[in-house]
């Protein structure tokens, strides 16, 4: 049964019906998750008592820099379902995620970088996890522009996934730099195995602003999956009945 | 599973391997080139340049910063040696004794005469009024 719905599910036609069903829920519901999280993260709590009001900006740093990983390990298990059972959708979503990816990297250093320079005194420097997620960036960047190269999408694809594996490898090198080299940039704050080093009326908001984040990236991933669903299926029957 | 599903899948995993271990052979290398700075305990085990730039971090030691008009000097320690700083500038509103710091500049007879100074601060946010109860 599981099976059969997992086939039904990687249909682009079912895909798309599911998304049209379910978008207005997801949007609605994190865009009122993220707006109240902002809000309550902005206005209602207390300042560090180091940093005083700058850290504030952690309510847009943190999700974007989690999402910017998140969504490169979501292209490459994409990548590997494409590779390994050869499902259209895994590939239409691998080159969906990627220009969503290079934003949400961009918002990651962009903010870091204003965040830098009240804290810090910089708002750049080569340490190694503001490097490696430059990197992360230049290599979304590539991707997408592999991607456009081609003129024949199968061979686009196949190529696309393999390099999304073998770019993988820079994503444990992100997570783990400030553990494994000096950085000017703090250690994780919210760890699986830790109690958060984040107080909690600091921390609620910031889970919230995560989760809304993630739905309204969520949101825009189903968007731009949608148009490459159009602009691969055009010549289909069913695509033409629905436009 | 069958057998071209298995191939693509072990050519898969080989992919990653090989990766893998490619970077992990560079970042061995590269081992502690990747650091952003010296501790004050690495900086005593070598011998550097009077003209190399190099970057030293730390802590701030406690009753060390001392101001002379617009020139800074401090203690830089890993709470098992330190070093120095004298400083003519600026410097961010982090920077404060027994917090963190990177400072940029050159080795002059076991003293750093520092271009840049930079605050670090760590993992930990809370309000002020909390951070009193702790400490009590």
């Amino acid at each position: 049964m599981i099976k059969k719905f997992i086939h039904q599910f990687a249909s682009p036609k079912t895909f798309l019906l599911q998304v049209e069903r379910s978008y207005s829920f997801i949007f609605f519901t994190s865009l009122c998750i993220y707006v109240f999280s902002i809000v309550w993260g902005l206005l209602f709590t207390p300042e560090d008592f180091v940093q005083g009001n700058s850290y504030r900006i952690m309510y847009l740093h943190v999700p974007a820099s989690f999402l910017s990983q998140s969504l490169y390990i979501a292209m490459a298990v994409s990548s590997v379902t494409y590779l390994i059972w050869r499902v259209k959708l895994a590939a239409y979503l691998v080159i969906a995620i990627a220009p969503i990816g290079a934003m949400t990297t961009f918002i990651a250093l962009i903010s870091g970088s204003i965040w830098g320079i009240p804290t810090w005194g910089t708002w750049w420097q080569w340490d190694a996890r503001i490097t490696s997620t430059l990197i992360l960036f230049i290599m979304y960047l590539g991707l997408i522009s592999l991607h456009n190269s081609f003129s024949n999408y199968e061979k686009a694809d196949k190529l696309l996934s393999w390099l999304v594996i073998v770019g993988a490898v820079n994503i444990p090198i992100i997570k783990k730099s400030v553990d494994w080299w000096s950085t000017l940039h703090q250690s994780a704050s919210i760890t699986l195995t830790e109690k958060p080093s984040i107080d909690p009326v600091m921390l609620y908001p910031l889970i919230g602003a995560i989760i809304g984040f993630f739905g309204l990236i969520v949101c825009l991933i189903l968007m731009s999956s949608k148009n490459q669903i159009f602009i691969r299926e055009k010549n289909k029957s069913w695509v033409k009945d629905y436009v | 599973m069958n057998s071209t599903r298995k191939r693509r899948l072990f050519n898969i995993c080989i992919v990653i391997l090989f990766s893998m271990s490619g970077a992990g052979l560079i970042l061995y290398s590269l081992n502690s080139n990747l650091d952003y700075f010296f501790t004050p305990t690495e900086l005593k085990n070598k011998t550097i340049s009077v003209d190399k730039r190099i970057k030293v971090g730390g802590m701030v030691l406690k009753g060390s910063v001392e101001r002379i008009s617009s020139k800074v000097s401090f203690t830089i320690t890993d709470y098992k040696n330190s070093v120095n700083v004298e400083y003519e500038g600026i410097v961010p509103d982090l920077f404060k004794e027994e917090s963190g710091v990177v400072v940029l500049g050159y080795l002059k007879n076991q003293m750093v005469f520092a271009e840049e100074v930079l605050a670090k601060h760590d993992e930990n946010y809370m309000p002020p009024s909390l951070k009193i109860v702790n400490d009590n």
